[in-house]
């Protein structure tokens, strides 16, 4: 081999053997910094039970936290309320986004101003849309009503009926995320070789059956990432709820997620580790779904490998 | 089944991949489009396939059109120049998927199955992926997918391009053996002269989206209708001589001592006072009298039982192909006698 003095040389070759974590490192210490050293110290906060939160000198450890968050009703119902929106919401919001990606990926025209118009909403802050939304959605002069009266419904009290919340949430968060959906959707169609269809078309597939017998297949890895951000994001649900029911958690607390049950700890409550508590239990909920998809889809693979090796 | 296309044309924005072409296909034939790339023939091969619509004209199956038919109504195996083999799908899954799109009852599936794949000798491979096999066996499968719903019709397009030499005449061989017991009306595409002299009932030569000539090998090889399909045709290519015609005699411009001696040249075309001789490389011989001109030996390729020779008489060069019975070394002056010529119309330059 061949040698030189300065490659040789013991920081060069130190630097040369972790250059890659110096290209990362000022990207790991913002993260650090700002991300992963909060998180741990959240997660410490949990278990804190007696401490001065300005002096930051803990007293006492332990779990009362947990257990008075397992007593408490309301985070119950934010559970529940969250369970049951991300139950509707996110197969929904996928199936749709699908719909309008197929839709879209098909010769229509103007194809590029409906996939603006679809990702308008994901440029826009949140907080803006939920107002428009709360306007539009008012009883009495809402821009809904206003529509449905044309087709002679009466008025219905959108944001008064805690029946109506999960609907609203569900929708809002269909149309949210649509944009970017149908952008990861569209860019997975577009890897499918036209080719397939062709053949299948050939094999006398319908179109429905091209769908499910190609398209689908095809998409699985997609659907997998979306289905996995998907519910991250419909867990995440705050600011709707917080800007459309003017700071209230919906009408008879329909509309209380975990996180609006965090912010309210925290925020009303001054009760930091309760909130820290809260957020430490939302993270295992959230982990323990991920796990779940990736478990669902290494089934299906052992199956159908188990399938098609019989 | 019998195809018949009736003056059908395919224009795509501005261009025109498909002029004018009317040709007829009996009844378990097996027909070649053959042509340089871009020339229409796998445009021509998709409007049967039924996935483009013709512009104007008509396609007959058995006397009934089929423009308004889809594809997936058509009856039609297709195997694609990739094969486009689902890849999510086994080998077995892929091969039983038309059947299971026309609702063939499991039983028969399985049975008929069982009968292609010991036709195509894949039976160890139905419970892999496409991805785990080679060009060789996904094009047997593909096949089998193709054939497994019994069509009227089998299209192949390009279906030996993505194949080693050895592997490529091997399925030639068992394609054309397969399509002779099964009477299927084959039409398949290649840019391959030899491939589809080889296996073909007759040859339809395509330029340009226009029809050049249909007919058996033999006779488009031996009576090409213009310079085109004879250059296509034959490997190395034929040799081309501006000359000229007078009175039944042919003149070699820049060729000293040229005897067009019992010459009967072959006449393809309107043959005006300006043509060009073509002579393939095989009817050059090599003669100790008798000759029609002399040439010199420029440069010898040896290619085992036969010998190519480039031959230079001033400006022009001639390929001689001749059997390798002879030692021949570069500067040789060599008597040549043309067995065969074509005449053709000069097209303006050459």
């Amino acid at each position: 081999m061949r040698t030189n003095r300065l490659t040789d040389s013991p920081p060069v070759r130190f630097a040369l053997r972790y250059k890659a974590w110096l290209y990362l490192l000022p990207a790991l210490l913002v993260i650090t910094v700002f991300q992963i050293y909060p998180i741990c110290k959240s997660f410490l906060m949990g278990f804190y039970t007696d401490f001065d939160y300005l002096k930051d000198e803990v007293y006492a450890w332990g779990f009362d936290n947990f257990r008075n968050l397992m007593r408490d009703a309301d985070f119950a119902l934010a559970i529940k309320n969250t369970m049951r929106l991300a139950l509707v919401a996110a197969p929904l919001s996928i199936a749709v986004s699908l719909l309008f990606a197929v839709l879209l990926n098909s010769d229509i025209r103007c194809r590029k101003v409906f996939q603006s118009i679809y990702f308008l909403p994901f440029v826009t802050s949140m907080v803006a849309v939920s107002i428009v939304w709360a306007w539009m959605l008012n009883k009495d002069f809402g821009l809904v009503n206003a529509i449905l009266k044309v087709f002679g419904v009466k008025k219905i009290a959108w944001l008064t009926d805690p029946n109506m919340t999960l609907p609203i949430l569900v929708v809002l968060c269909i149309w949210k995320g649509l944009g970017y959906r149908v952008i990861i959707f569209l860019a997975g169609l577009q890897g499918i070789d036209p080719r397939y269809y062709q053949a299948a078309r050939l094999d006398g597939a319908r179109a429905m059956n091209r769908f499910f017998h190609i398209t689908l297949p095809q998409l699985g890895p997609t659907v997998f990432f979306l289905s996995i951000t998907t519910v991250i994001d419909v867990f995440k649900t705050f600011d709707e709820v917080y800007v459309m029911y003017a700071k209230e958690p919906g009408p008879l607390k329909s509309g209380l997620t975990i996180v609006y049950y965090i912010f309210d700890k925290f925020y009303h409550n001054w009760s930091f580790a309760a909130a820290a508590a809260a957020s430490f239990v939302l993270f295992l909920i959230v982990l323990a779904i991920t796990l779940l998809q990736f478990g669902v889809v290494r089934l299906v693979a052992l199956y159908d490998e188990r399938r098609t090796s019989r | 089944m019998k195809i018949r296309l009736e003056n059908i044309t395919k224009t795509f924005k501005t261009t025109t991949a498909v002029s004018n072409l009317s040709f007829t296909i009996e009844d378990g034939e097996m027909i070649c489009l053959l042509g340089p790339s871009g020339c229409g023939k796998s445009t021509t091969l998709s409007m049967v396939a039924g996935l483009e619509q013709p512009t104007e004209g008509e396609i007959y199956f058995d006397d009934v059109p089929m423009s308004g038919v889809q594809a997936e109504n058509r009856d039609i195996g297709m195997v694609f120049q990739n094969y486009a083999l689902y890849p999510h799908m086994s080998v077995q899954d892929n091969i039983l998927f038309p059947l299971k799109m026309h609702h063939v009852p499991k039983a028969q599936r399985r049975e008929r199955l069982e009968k292609i794949s010991n036709m195509l000798q894949i039976q160890e491979l139905l419970h892999r992926k496409p991805g785990q096999l080679s060009g060789g066996q996904q094009q047997r499968v593909a096949i089998a997918r193709a054939l497994i719903k019994e069509p009227k019709i089998l299209l192949l397009d390009e279906p030996f391009s993505n194949l080693d030499a050895r592997l490529r005449i091997e399925l030639r061989d068992d394609i054309r053996a397969l399509q002779q017991k099964l009477k299927i009306t084959t039409i398949f595409v290649t840019h391959d002269q030899e491939e589809a002299m080889s296996i073909s009932d007759r040859i339809l030569l395509m330029k340009n989206g226009v029809l050049q000539q249909y007919s058996t090998p033999q006779e488009m090889y031996r009576t090409p209708v213009n310079l085109f399909v004879a250059s296509f045709l034959g490997n190395p290519p034929i040799n081309k001589l501006p000359c000229t015609l007078r009175d039944g005699v042919i003149t070699l411009p820049g060729i000293n001592g040229w005897k067009p001696d019992a010459l009967e040249p072959v006449f393809c075309g309107e043959v005006q006072e300006q043509a060009v001789l073509g002579v393939r490389p095989e009817d050059i011989l090599v003669v100790t009298e008798g000759e029609h001109l002399t040439a010199q030996v420029a440069a010898i390729q040896t290619l085992g039982k036969e010998v190519y020779l480039r031959l230079h008489h001033g400006e022009h060069t001639l390929t001689a192909c001749l059997s390798w019975d002879h030692d021949y070394s570069i500067g040789d002056t060599l008597k040549l006698k043309l067995r065969k010529c074509y005449l053709f119309p000069s097209e303006g330059g050459l």
